[in-house]
Parts: C-alpha cells; structure tokens; sequence
C-alpha cells in the first residue's frame, strides 16, 4: 500500500500501539513524533517511501526488490516483522541479559556495559529472511502475512558472540537448544503471554556469527529492529532473531516457547500435496533457509531500445551454505546463461550477482534469476512444496522488460 | 439566410454550446473518478488528518477507519477481529469457511479471543463472501506492471 494511502486508512488502533510505544522511540533524529497526530510508520520508523505496510498492528512492513540494490541494506529499505508491540520505556543503563536455563552451569546477568566490555566484539554481514517470505504465491492460500518478495535483508551486525557468553556461563553437557525471551507485548496485551520465544540448537547457537548484536550498520540498532539487544542467527528465518533480548535459556530439550510449538516455523516432515491437512507432530521446525535470489536492478517494468543491451544485478543467498552459480534465462527457463558472482564478505552474508543480457528483437521478456547452493541444489521455476503456513518460497525471481 | 433561420441557427448554435460545455464537465467529472475516485486531490493534507477520521465514515463501499469491505457482518467483523491486530491482517488473507473456523478456534485457543456464539457465523459468512478465496495456480503471471523507459 502506497503511503498516502496507507495514512488515509490506517485505524485507530495505530495510533493506540504509536501513542503506548513507538512514538517514544522515533528513531529519525530531530524528528518529534506528536501522538494523535502522527502515527506515520514511514516517518516513525523512517522508512524509503516505497516501503509496503502489510499490517500495522503488528507491524509489519516489505521492501521490494529494486528497493534492495545496495551491498548492505540499510535500515530504511529493512523489512520489519513484528509478532507483538514494541516494549515501552526502554532504558539502556538498566537493560540486562539474563543466562539461565536446565542447562546452565552458572546463570548470569550481564548489563549492556558488561557486554560491550567483557568480550571481544565482532561485526558480520547476515542475511535474515523471513521464513514466510513469497508466503502471497501459495495455492491454496497460506495463512498470515502475505509477503511477497521483499521481506529479506543483510545488514552489518556487531555484537559479541553467543559462544563467549554461553562459555562464560558454562552449559552442561545436556544442553540441546537455546531459547530466547524477549521484552515485547502480546498483541493481546496479556503479560503472561510471550508474543514470540524462539531459538536455535546449540550447534548454531555456538557458530563464530551467532550474535548477541548491540548494533546494526554502525549504530544503535532501531526500535523496530531490536533496540538495545537483538540475537541474530543469519541464514535461519529471521524469526529466530530474537529482537528486545532480555534473557536466553539453555535448554535440555527442544524450545519450546511461543512459535516454536504447533506448526509455526514449521514445514511438513514429509512432502504434502497442496492444502493436504497436516498433524502438529508431522510438522517439523524450519533450520537453514533455502538458495534463493533477488534481481534488485533494473526494477521490473524497463522498457528498453532495440539494440541496447540490459545490465542487471543483485544478490544470492543460501542459508547455511554458500551459492556457487547464478544464472538467468530470457526464454522461462528453456536456456540459462552464467552470471558472474561474488564470494560473500564473511559466512551468511548474500553474495553480488551482475550480468549483461541481449535481448535479440522487439518484444516481451521476463528475466528469470536462478541460483545453486554449495549442495547442487538450485531454485525451482514454479512454486516450491506446498505447505499450511506458506514457509520457503524459494522460486525464482522474475522481471518484466519490453524492448521496442 | 432569413431571420426566422437565423433565429433557429442561433438557437442551435447555443444548444450545441452548452452541450459540449455541460459534456466537458461531465468528461472531467468521469476522468476524475477513474483517476481519483474519493476526490482526494481536494482533501486537506497535514497534521490532523488522522484524528480526523470519522469511525462509521463509508466511502466507495469501504469502511474508511480500517479498510474492511461494507456489507452485511462489517460491525461485527470490526467489534470482534480488530481489538488485537488490525483489520489488515484479515483482509490480506483468503480462506474458506472451514480454515476460518479453524483460524478461530486457534485464537481463541492460544490468543485469548473470546467466544463469538452466533457472531461466529455472521463473522465467517462476511469473510467468505467478501474475500473470497482466489486461485493463483501453481505461478502466476506477472501483473500490474508499472512501465517505464530505462536509460542504461
């Protein structure tokens, strides 16, 4: 929804959730949000104009594609999915993080302070997708937002390593998951209810990039995305990046807090045929997200002379794994041809893709991008396994051009 | 020419005037609605135009305060299913009776929604019939392209 319009139907409702909460925190410097006046997320949040508002009680809020050209995405162009409401009065002098858990040798509290001081600090760039990125392609419809192709980023992250913290603490040897506890509402606004806990096993919890992140491209990390402390987990579903960090647990079981239960973040453990009825316990919990690519330049849409030849660009990103091939057709898949494509900056950071594609006469094109992990694995053409809550679109993108 | 003609020509003549001048009108009124079918170029823009907005104002068969579709149930849809997420939740999404019934069951299961007794079916019928559920096939074809001339 484009943002005039946004405003003239945006409910009461924003403007309770912005007067309570977000509206303490506008991040824009010299920008005073006045309640009742201004519950503008674009202006709140200071968004790119083009940003799309899919709700806004929760918030959450996609790029598009072309929005998503630069190398590092920065905080404007950031998609924002919130299960809760953003916590109020947030103070980081008294902030602490809390380590306790079946699994814990020592619990410990740690201030920000200490945080910044006692370990070695590191920065990344990792990529979070939403698990229910592409979720608006399902047939038959998945339930909840209806992302299209813009809920993904890879921004700068620097923190101190979960690993330092979880050695500093101490985990036994039954430790099997961590899980964290974040300082956001329920919708509900019931207290006793967490609006999402999730978590990772200790195997990803203990990788070098798995971090406790106090900033995002060189900055306080925004309200929307975590403000003061966030965990990031690149290349699992951005879900498991728990934002308004305030305690993580280590478990001897599986999580099992909020969104880790039932069939959220979950998939089929065995392929389904489209809108076939799955139990809970034949739903099993998403990992590593899938290769998959974004063709961010040019916008879809070009309309080209006879005779020039089209430059395109964008990223490629794998989960866990690398992408060691990218490739484009201009005939829906009956050909491929290379890209060239770079090495990712560290581990989980999306890789730069470009290439330079003829288009023989006048006409219409699609451009279709398809990328393949470090496994072989490559992106599908149509729609990937159906499943009920619409998870791992991975199909490739695609751009409309016309030569004439 | 005589004049009784000349009268006659004259009073064609204005006719067609006016005709073509109240056609010009209606023309622009037409193009407007196509263009901008709340007027809302002449709307004022600035700070209060969200405290402005009136909770039953319709406008263009939609309720104005939170998008939702006016028809019969809007009420109740509105009363019951934007206390805790917003009206936009439920309007991107299409299911049918049965996965509706079910959406609720969870809520009020895990989410703390409150028994709706009759309002359950005034709620599902409104939904089902005001979003209904769309194909879409296994890939649909690009759409609403915006084209544009792309200068490399």
């Amino acid at each position: 929804m484009k943002r005039r319009k946004f405003i003239q139907k945006a409910s009461l409702s924003a403007l309770a959730i912005a007067i309570g909460s977000e509206a303490v925190y506008a991040i824009p410097k010299g920008y005073t949000p006045l309640a009742l006046q201004d519950p503008d997320p674009f202006k709140m949040f200071g968004l790119n104009e083009q940003m799309v508002v899919l709700n806004n009680k929760p918030w959450n809020i996609e790029a598009q594609a072309h929005l998503l050209n630069d190398a590092v995405t920065p905080n404007d162009k950031m998609f924002i999915r919130n299960n809760g409401i953003i916590p109020l009065n947030i103070d980081p002098k008294t902030w602490t993080l809390e380590i306790d858990g079946e699994s814990v040798v020592t619990k410990k509290k740690y201030t920000l302070q200490d945080l910044k001081t006692k370990f070695k600090q590191h920065t990344y760039q990792l990529t979070l997708e939403c698990g229910g990125n592409g979720r608006s392609e399902f047939d038959p419809p998945a339930k909840g937002n209806q992302w299209t192709v813009g809920a993904v980023h890879c921004a700068n992250w620097t923190g101190v390593r979960l690993k330092d913290i979880l050695e500093d603490v101490g985990h036994k040897k039954d430790a099997v998951y961590i899980g964290y506890h974040s300082a956001d509402v329920h919708l509900s606004g019931d207290l006793n209810k967490e609006p999402i806990s999730r978590g990772v096993p200790m195997s990803k919890a203990l990788q070098d990039e798995t971090l406790i992140a106090f900033q995002m491209n060189g900055k306080d990390i925004p309200i929307a995305h975590g403000y003061p402390l966030r965990l990031i987990a690149g290349g699992w579903p951005a879900s498991a990046s728990g934002k308004w960090l305030q305690r993580i647990s280590i478990r001897n079981k599986v999580h099992d807090g909020t969104k880790m239960t039932g069939k959220a973040y979950r998939v089929p453990c065995e392929p389904v045929a489209p809108g076939e009825k799955v139990k809970d316990e034949d739903m099993c919990i998403i990992e590593s997200m899938p290769v998959k690519s974004l063709i961010t330049y040019p916008k879809t849409g070009a309309v080209l002379k006879e005779g020039r030849s089209l430059k395109i660009n964008g990223h490629a990103w794998a989960g866990e794994l690398e992408v060691k091939a990218m490739e484009f057709s201009i005939d829906f898949g009956a050909t491929w041809k290379k890209c060239k494509l770079q090495k990712p900056v560290n581990r989980l950071a999306w890789q730069h893709f470009s290439a330079e594609v003829q288009l023989p006469q006048k006409g219409y094109y699609e451009v279709w991008a398809r990328a393949t992990d470090s496994q072989g694995k490559s992106q599908p053409m149509l729609l990937p396994g159906w499943n009920p809550k619409g998870y791992l679109n991975n199909a490739c993108h695609r751009i409309a051009i016309k030569v004439k | 020419m005589n004049q009784d003609n000349k009268d006659k020509f004259e009073k064609v003549d204005r006719l067609l005037k006016t005709s073509i001048f109240f056609l010009a009108i209606a023309t622009l009124l037409l193009v407007f609605l196509i263009f901008d079918p709340t007027f809302s170029v002449f709307e004022r823009q600035g700070e209060n135009s969200f405290a402005e907005i009136d909770e039953n104002k319709i406008e263009n068969g939609i309720h104005v305060k939170t998008g939702l579709k006016d028809a019969p149930g809007l009420q109740v849809v509105i009363n019951n299913c934007t206390n805790c997420h917003s009206a936009k939740l439920v309007i991107q999404n299409r299911m049918n009776e049965e996965r509706w019934n079910a959406t609720i069951r969870w809520m009020q299961k895990t989410q703390n929604l409150w028994e709706l007794g009759e309002n359950q079916k005034i709620i599902v019928d409104y939904l089902t019939v005001n979003y209904p559920v769309e194909e879409k096939g296994r890939r649909a074809p690009l759409s609403e392209v915006e084209w544009y001339e792309l200068e490399q």
